[in-house]
């Protein structure tokens, strides 16, 4: 992962649901960058054109609700959208996000202290987010500790991996 | 302190004596579901791995070809094969292809698939139908799926339980999904994220084993991990005449540890609605109906509602009549099994001589993939689980979920309507 992620924000609402992020009929593509040019297409169908890449969505509560379509998140990523921010994230898209290498980062403060086109920087190690516009800096909660150490370990396939040649 | 009827389970899958809400497991699973969609980045995602060649159990995993069947075009083709080459490849026991199968919610309880107390964990996130007959099972994505079908075990954060208890008798045309619009309407889209639900109470022991899956199939609409009932004598008796599997029936105890306790009195609910764009906007019919809400479709079906005992409510109420004329009414079995069963009693004559389409089983129309997608500026009453926007179509439709009663006797009126005053009204 990349020590730190930079860019402008792009902000939305609470509920922002899987439907939105990438609207069930694109659900047969599974090619990220293909994906991509649907991103947030039921929410906001100009996102992809006016976003640029690195860029940032913060959003309210509830993050990625309904489906566990895993290619939600692999959209935003085949974006280029660097991360997500959240006041807090539905729980399959929280998985998925962290299986497929999107950050994510849950802060309530930072959501509440952002605006949209902001520039900010982000830190996925420290999750340190710091609103370069702003001149201000929040702290987003921290994995629990299983998660960390998954993370570390490079995700779930690297784990999967590792408990396989553990078996043999 | 005892312990939830989730925790029970999931010690037990996970080795453990008990499980305490919040804990990191690692647990067994009896199940891993996926359809040609999730399976499709899953098998991806297998394929990348290394050291891993086969599935943990070939008997123990369930592929069904469902979201966009019979194939939409090439690219869904593409998914629905790559998954069959799979099945073949890896000598799936549990393949089930178009006109063997349906929806995959529908199909695994009738295949005798799931039993009380498994673990089953699925690549869609209604795999929390299966609570209905006893099991924990939750939706993941394809990643923890392809994790899944190769170690034959997931990592789970045991969820805090929330129990709600039901008392009282529902009313004439009032059902288990008018109960669970209530349900996820009281609780909010995310008043149950990261919990289970566990379902209690004398209205849910009355309740036929069809309204429990519903009720099961919705606890994702409040966000939550997994929703589950009790098996009682009447869920073991319809298990056993499905599968000859040894299963464990499991109890909460006495003094479980419950996050919070909701009571929910049915006496006087009247029927219920989630009006446009989320699920948890729900409100009484009479509220709904004191303007003329016109609608475009009326879609029946789905793994919430499109069980046997679904579509004899809609036959009973269409028999003999035909629906509105500025509206078109789309049936879609929930399955083979259900397909047949309604062809045989006569109920898929009914609805077609009412001016009914009956479509084959599948997911296409819930979620705008295809057989029933929305256009611009239209409006659905539907018996489906999520009204997001753009959910069934177009960004610029809308959405209402109610009951098959409700959509039926919206279907004869071309607007929202109560299917109390139909019927008093002698319609």
């Amino acid at each position: 992962m990349e020590a730190k992620l930079h860019g402008n924000v792009h902000k939305y609402g609470k509920n922002v649901d899987t439907d939105v992020i990438i609207p069930g009929k694109y659900c047969n593509i599974i090619d990220p960058a293909e994906l991509g040019k649907h991103a947030l297409e039921g929410l906001d169908p100009e996102y992809t054109a006016k976003m640029k890449a690195g860029d940032i969505i913060v959003a309210d509560t509830n993050f990625g609700c309904g489906s566990s379509r895993e290619v939600a998140p692999i959209a935003i990523k085949g974006s280029g959208t660097s991360a997500v921010i959240a006041k807090s994230f539905a729980r399959i898209f929280y998985r998925n996000a962290l299986n497929i290498g999107l950050p994510i980062f849950e802060s309530p403060e930072a959501v509440d202290g952002i605006e949209n086109g902001d520039e900010i920087e982000l830190e996925p190690a420290t999750g340190v987010i710091r609103n370069l516009t702003k001149g201000t800096q929040y702290k987003a909660a921290e994995f629990p500790p299983f998660m960390q150490q998954l993370v570390a370990a490079g995700g779930l396939v690297p784990y999967v991996e590792r408990r396989l040649a553990e078996a043999k | 302190m005892g312990s939830t009827l989730t925790e029970k389970i999931l010690a037990r899958h996970a080795g453990l004596e008990r499980v305490e809400p919040g804990q990191i497991i690692n647990a067994n699973v009896d199940l891993v579901l996926a359809n040609e969609l999730s399976a499709a980045v899953a098998i991806g995602v297998m394929r990348g791995m290394k050291g891993a060649s086969k599935v943990f159990d070939k008997d123990k995993i369930a592929l069904v070809e469902d979201h966009f069947v019979p194939a939409k075009d090439a690219q869904s083709a593409k998914l629905a094969k790559l998954m069959k080459d799979f099945a073949i490849e890896q000598n799936i026991t549990h393949f089930f292809d178009v006109g063997r199968g349906g929806i995959e919610h529908v199909v695994l309880p009738q295949a005798g698939l799931v039993a009380p107390g498994e673990v089953i964990v699925g690549g869609d996130s209604h795999t929390c139908t299966y609570g209905s007959l006893g099991a924990f099972a939750t939706g993941m994505g394809s990643t923890d799926i392809a994790a899944a079908f190769v170690l034959g075990e997931v990592w789970l954060k045991v969820p805090a339980t929330i129990k709600i208890v039901y008392s009282g008798t529902l009313g004439r045309m009032v059902y288990a999904k008018d109960l669970m619009l209530r349900t996820v309407g009281e609780l909010g889209i995310d008043g149950a994220t990261y919990r289970a639900i566990e379902y209690h109470g004398s209205t849910i022991d009355d309740m036929p084993i069809t309204g429990r899956f519903t009720m099961a199939n919705m606890a994702i609409e409040a966000g939550a991990k997994n929703g589950i009932f009790h098996a009682d004598a009447k869920a073991i008796a319809w298990v056993k005449e499905r599968t000859d599997r040894p299963f464990v029936v499991e109890h909460a105890d006495a003094d479980a540890n419950y996050e919070r306790t909701i009571a929910i009195d049915v006496d006087g609910l009247e029927p219920q609605v989630a009006c446009p764009h989320t699920p948890d906007n729900v409100h009484g019919i009479s509220d709904v109906t004191r303007d003329d809400v016109m609608v475009d479709q009326v879609f029946i079906g789905s793994c919430t509602n499109g069980y046997i005992d679904d579509l004899r409510i809609v036959a009973k109420i269409l028999d003999g009549k035909k629906i509105a004329s500025n509206l078109r009414v789309i049936v879609n079995p929930g399955s083979q099994e259900v397909w047949m069963q309604a062809a045989t009693e006569g109920v898929l004559t009914t609805l077609a001589a009412a001016g009914c389409v009956v479509n084959t089983p599948g997911c296409g129309a819930c979620f705008g993939g295809h057989m029933g997608t929305l256009g611009d500026g239209e409006r659905a009453i539907s018996t489906t689980n999520r009204n997001y926007v753009g959910r069934m179509g177009s960004p610029k439709s809308e959405v209402y979920l109610a009951s098959p009663a409700t959509c039926a006797a919206s279907a004869l009126t071309g607007k929202i309507t109560d299917p109390r005053v139909l019927e008093l009204a002698g319609v």
